[in-house]
């Protein structure tokens, strides 16, 4: 999918309707996730809360088609993906979605920028292509003197933030990050949380499961799952400072 | 789509009309004799994007009850091309009352047995599921959080505004934390009964 073909698209990047997922049988059956209605529009910023076990991470990779729902459909710029074969799924993963995870997964025996580099190469971009694109994507995670690194060189924070790099090297519809700071301490989390928030200031649509309340509060809109449903959701967004006074103990 | 429950659309900044406590401004006169303009400028610079909210007119009102209290005095200076402003001046009275109140220990209210008594009785009144009171509870003090984090954010290194906003993140952060630990119990009570 490239840019042009996406211009023609106005509804929401990613849309799911009755979204399902079961697992097991019988008296075994766990409903992992229950008639889910979702919808994110292109720039905006959504946080997924909830306990362990909700289903959310569950609804990450149906949304982002690493796994195949029950029942229900998931669209991607006006596009039903669902049901497409393998590898046309792993094409599309590969164009248009950018990946997140708690663990990382980068690739041990490659530096930074190759790791970077990797997703725009197998996209069929042209190595100086791919190369430039990484230099200013580490710029932009602020890792340019790490750049030829690799991983078991670097810190926590500093492999995740490789690996969001990574994530946008071929300009995804969508970031999908689950858990992106479950493996990180305080102040590596507060270097993720400043470029999650960077993202969702230059207008990338970013879909964040997360535990950690700090990294939800940087979305635009937040919906909390309980037992595979969503139960609650709030815009972030309409802060005033007279609240925040409040907060803050001024007195009112 | 619902609208945030803590920070909404619905309370402009406007409509908030906040003060601070009248030994700040005691507090504030204890470096020098100062006009309201100046006190304002310097709460301005402590508070950072908080002190929008500040009710304009609350520090001129507050001087005049100090000084009614025998807590400061004022003196009227000339000025070339405006009208005369007061400038004020802390009393013995005013320091004594400033150093009391620097070594007073009385912290501002955390009040988590108010809402730990409302899930209880909602449960034992069958009111409504306190799971979903924690849910709707969250969501309020995410989207404070979300308003005190943004605030911080953009904040330069090295603000004392920004280190107020911080203060407000973390203890929302603690809130968060029990209020995790209330859905665990409510949960796990639920699925007992």
């Amino acid at each position: 999918m490239n840019a042009s073909e996406s211009l023609q698209h106005l509804g929401p990047v990613l849309r799911a309707r009755g979204l399902e997922k079961q697992y097991g049988q019988g008296m075994g059956l766990v409903r992992a996730l229950d008639a889910v209605e979702l919808e994110v529009a292109a720039g905006e910023t959504l946080a997924v809360m909830g306990p362990s076990g909700c289903g959310k991470s569950t609804l990450l990779h149906l949304l982002g088609g690493l796994e195949r729902p029950s029942a229900g459909e998931v669209w991607l710029e006006g596009r039903r993906i669902d049901g497409l074969s393998e590898k046309a799924l792993a094409r599309l993963r590969r164009h248009a979605i950018g990946f997140v995870f708690q663990a990382f997964h980068l690739m041990d025996e490659l530096t930074a920028t190759e790791n970077v580099e990797l997703p725009a190469l197998l996209a069929g971009r042209s190595p100086r292509a791919a190369r430039r694109r990484a230099a200013e994507l580490l710029e932009r995670v602020g890792l340019t003197d790490r750049a030829a690194h690799l991983p078991s060189a670097l810190s926590g924070g500093e492999r995740q933030r490789v690996a969001i790099a990574r994530a946008l090297s071929n300009e995804p519809l969508v970031v999908l990050a689950d858990e992106p700071t479950g493996n990180l301490d305080s102040s590596a989390t507060l270097d993720v949380l400043r470029l999650l928030d960077g993202l969702r200031s230059s207008g990338q649509t970013l879909l964040i499961v997360t535990h950690d309340s700090r990294i939800a509060a940087t979305a635009d809109r937040l919906i909390s799952m309980r037992d595979g449903a969503f139960v609650e959701e709030t815009r972030l967004t309409h802060g005033s400072t007279g609240r925040l006074g409040e907060l803050a103990g001024l007195e009112g | 789509m619902p609208e945030a429950v803590g920070v909404s659309s619905r309370e402009p900044s406007q409509g908030y009309q906040l003060r601070v406590v009248q030994e700040v401004l005691l507090a504030l006169l204890a470096k020098e004799p100062s006009h309201g303009y100046q006190l304002r400028a310097r709460l301005e610079l402590a508070l950072g994007p908080l002190a929008e909210a500040l009710n304009a007119g609350h520090v001129y009102v507050t001087l005049n009850r100090l000084e009614k209290a025998g807590l400061v005095t004022s003196e009227r200076v000339g000025q070339i091309d405006r009208p005369d402003r007061k400038v004020y001046e802390l009393t013995a009275a005013g320091r004594a009352r400033v150093m009391e109140w620097l070594g007073d220990t009385s912290w501002p209210k955390p009040a988590p047995a108010e809402f730990h008594l409302k899930l209880v009785a909602a449960a034992a009144a069958g009111l409504g599921d306190p799971v979903r009171l924690v849910d709707a509870q969250r969501h309020a003090l995410l989207a404070g959080l979300a308003a005190a984090q943004r605030a911080a954010l953009a904040e330069p290194d090295g603000s004392v505004a920004g280190l107020l906003l911080e203060g407000v993140v973390l203890r929302l952060q603690a809130d968060l934390r029990w209020l995790e630990a209330c859905a665990q119990y409510w949960t796990s009570t639920k699925e007992r009964r």
